[in-house]
């Protein structure tokens, strides 16, 4: 049982040290609004961990497992099928991982998971880098943008999670953004419901990363999303579906203005990103039904 | 399991684990680090609820009962600004604060 | 009435797994310890284990899975060799610090480089660190015996340690021996049912485990894993002496095969006991004074034992079935002459390594050279090694 030393309004302390900003407290808090505290967590080394504290001291009331970088999806099949063999078929086990633990080094293990079809409801919050060690790259760091191992811009584009998730069949995965909080909830409150592999994909802010004033974190993802950096879809069944149809999008300027992460690239590198990434959302809306 | 099962029988007591975990649920003092706070001017404010909605650290209670009907858990306030960036009537200002908690 | 089955190691090990009734499976398959992935599929598949498979992707996740699943409270089952042990490597410190006791037969083989398939010592030398409690089995009905006492010690509240069954790779996964099969009821009885209550996943008892842990404790944890280690000394007599009034098979920490009087002794691991026996009874029937001894519990090793057995011996042959680069010796030597000390003289002998079977010709060789070592091999003898050609082993025609 957890001692209860401070109040908090739900499962989350409310004094964690993310950075001021941390698009990740806004994610997690929601994401466990949404599931309601029958979860168990499992949270890798890295930005989200902060939240299972330090010690004997947590900033959680829910039970959770902080695993190794790359084997999120790993613990979460053993913890979902431990349960399911012990007949307790309600509790939801989430895995709560970065970029750089699902994209890079934690790959395999949740290709492994969705693959054999285990019962993990896996969350990305993406930062695009490997933020809590410092800014280095990582495969989900777009195009163009500034990390300490990529200082003159990230020469090739991100990966595409989403892409590979549906590779796998699995029965449900979606885009999702703090920009639009309804929608992200919708989508856990559905994911939630699901047998099998589920994946949210959520873009983070991050403004230690990115290098923006605190105060941005939002309306910078309300321009990904708007200019098509950021696209809102779901996969379900098969099918695509894209969330948020915009007649026209905003020129790429806009989601890149105020993030030092892109002050320095090119124009030409700029032109080719804005068609790279309006290309992307045209062939998604002609996917999506 | 077993716990489950076991739960109406038996008593609440400490027991001693070995190994590494977290029990005690704490929040720290995050309110020490702002640099500025935010304040509202409540002439304008039509309690929409977006500073609520999209404080990182949901730390804003609004009682649509009162005027003045929001308060921020200054505690824990880190001082980011969101709430008055996204306000759509502009009534939140941040407001300097150094030295001061 | 006793129940005889011919059955290989790797099958040995499944019916202690089966029989222990472990209630999910995590395994990766390697040789040569892919029928023991096998066989576990097809029991549970058969119906005859009611367990869930996970047909995981890697060893890495092998091991993380059953850590996952073990912690919501079961018993689980995972089996690894050779370069799968190695990419466990990270997780099984997991295991061990995390105090979550599973028990996992490991078919010893070599490590790359180079590619081997077949049996030394290296994959688990490697993890003698791990934080992991390690048997070593000297033939099929051990392997049997000592992975149903493994889930008694690890799984004791006071141990909670992780234990690894090792069992060499061929010599005993592939060889067939007549072994006695327990009763179910025995088992149960035995073994019982998996009631660990330390660190847990249970949303009815919530907490959060293996966070970030400062160093004003972590030290305390440390101690708290050796107290286990500790512990496990007497909880494994007690196993022990408990395990052979039901069948009779009395097992040790050490054991000793005629030592008394003698004035040489070869220490031995795994299946290479057996050989070493023979050719004792062999030598003894010349006339010669020596005798053999088992190290069953590597880790935790038996070092009051092992000096009570030898005292009085002057010279002690360790075989080394590794390599130990760098070290003044290999792994067993280091611990043996650590627990005998310098008025002893002990040489380490590096044999056996990638399949090369020890055999009585092997052992023979052993005792040779140490009856004519006036003085401690100054550092390991590579008995079995072609020393003369070994740098002549490759010519590339190339230019230069």
């Amino acid at each position: 049982m957890f001692n209860i030393k401070t109040e908090a309004k739900g499962y989350v302390a409310h004094g964690v040290s993310a950075c001021a900003g941390c698009g990740m407290e806004l994610i997690i808090r929601n994401v466990l609004d949404v599931l309601g505290n029958d979860i168990t967590l499992v949270i890798p080394p890295g930005c989200s961990a902060l939240f299972c504290g330090f010690g004997s001291e947590t900033g959680l009331k829910v039970p959770a497992f902080q695993g190794n970088l790359e084997n999120s999806a790993a613990y979460a099949a053993g913890i979902s099928r431990g349960y399911e063999v012990q007949g307790n078929t309600h509790t939801k086990v989430v895995a709560f991982a970065g970029d750089g633990g699902t994209l890079d080094i934690g790959l395999q293990s949740l290709s492994g998971m969705m693959e054999r079809g285990d019962n993990v409801l896996y969350i990305c919050y993406d930062n695009e880098a490997y933020m809590n060690t410092g800014i280095q790259g990582s495969s989900a760091t777009p195009a163009g943008a500034w990390t300490t191992t990529t200082p003159g811009g990230k020469p090739v584009c991100k990966k595409d999670l989403l892409g590979i998730a549906m590779a796998h069949r699995i029965p449900y995965c979606a885009s999702a953004s703090v920009a639009n909080l309804p929608d992200l909830r919708k989508k856990v409150e559905k994911a939630k419901n699901i047998y099998g592999p589920r994946l949210l994909h959520i873009q983070c802010p991050c403004p230690t990363g990115w290098g923006y004033h605190t105060a941005k974190s939002i309306e910078i993802c309300k321009n990904a999303v708007q200019s098509g950096a950021w696209v809102l879809y779901e996969y379900e069944a098969g099918r695509i579906k894209v969330n948020t149809k915009l007649k026209v999008l905003k020129p790429i300027t806009e989601y890149f203005k105020y993030q030092k992460r892109f002050a320095n690239i090119s124009k030409e590198d700029m032109e080719a990103l804005e068609t790279f990434v309006q290309d992307n959302y045209k062939a998604l809306l002609e996917r999506s039904e | 399991m077993q716990m489950q099962q076991e739960k109406h029988t038996k008593k609440l007591q400490k027991c001693k684990v070995y190994g590494p975990c977290a029990i005690d649920f704490v929040s720290s003092n995050t309110g020490s680090w702002r640099i500025e706070r935010p304040v509202i001017e409540y002439d304008n404010c039509i309690k929409c609820g977006t500073c609520k909605r999209y404080c990182p650290a949901d730390l804003i209670t609004i009682d649509e009962e009162k005027r003045e009907c929001i308060t921020i858990d200054l505690n824990y306030c880190k001082g980011c600004g969101i709430c008055a960036n996204e306000c759509p009537m502009e009534c939140i200002e941040m407001v300097e604060e150094r030295g001061t908690n | 009435m006793t129940h005889y089955k011919m059955l290989d190691g790797n099958t040995a090990a499944v019916e202690a797994m089966k029989m222990a009734r472990v209630k999910l499976i995590s395994a990766y398959p390697i040789t040569p310890q892919s029928t023991i992935a096998e066989k576990l599929s097809e029991i549970v598949e058969a119906g005859e284990l009611e367990a869930a498979y996970i047909r995981v992707e890697s060893e890495h996740t092998a091991m993380s899975c059953a850590i996952g699943a073990q912690l919501t409270g079961i018993r689980t089952a995972t089996a690894t060799a050779s370069v799968g042990l190695a990419l466990m490597h990270e997780v099984l410190n997991v295991a061990s610090g995390c105090r979550v006791p599973i028990v996992m037969p490991v078919v010893n083989r070599s490590l790359a480089s180079p590619w081997s398939l077949w049996c030394d010592h290296q994959d688990s030398m490697a993890e003698r660190d791990s934080g992991w409690i390690q048997l070593y089995c000297e033939n099929v009905q051990d392997v049997y015996d000592t992975v149903l006492m493994s889930y008694r010690i690890a799984e004791h509240p006071e141990v909670l340690t992780p234990v690894m069954v090792c069992l060499d790779g061929f010599f005993l996964s592939h060889s067939m021996q007549k072994l006695e099969i327990l009763k179910q009821k025995q088992v149960d009885q035995f073994v019982g049912e998996y009631c660990v209550n330390n660190l847990k996943l249970d949303p009815a008892d919530p907490m959060v485990i293996d966070n970030l842990t400062g160093s004003d404790e972590i030290t305390e944890m440390k101690y708290q894993q050796a107290a286990g280690f500790e512990r496990s000394r007497s909880v494994m007599n007690e196993v022990f002496e408990e395990y052979a009034i039901m069948t009779g098979r009395k097992k040790a920490v050490v054991e000793g095969y005629r030592t008394e009087g003698a004035d040489a002794v070869v220490v031995t691991l795994g299946s290479m006991s057996g050989t070493a026996k023979y050719v004792v009874d062999q030598m003894r029937e010349q006339g010669k004074k020596v005798g053999a001894v088992k190290i069953v519990s590597f880790r935790p090793f038996p070092y009051n034992e092992l000096k009570e057995m030898l005292k009085g011996i002057g010279r002690v042959a360790v075989i080394d079935r590794t390599t130990g680069f760098g070290g003044q010796g290999a792994p067993l030597w280091l611990e043996v002459k650590t627990a005998l000390g310098s008025n002893v003289i002990i040489n380490d002998y590096i044999a056996g390594l990638a399949g090369r079977d020890i055999h009585t010709g092997t052992i023979q060789a052993v005792f040779e050279n140490l009856m004519n070592s006036r003085e401690e091999a100054e550092k390991p003898v590579w008995i079995d090694c072609d020393i003369e050609n070994a740098m002549n082993l490759r010519e590339v025609e190339r230019y230069v």
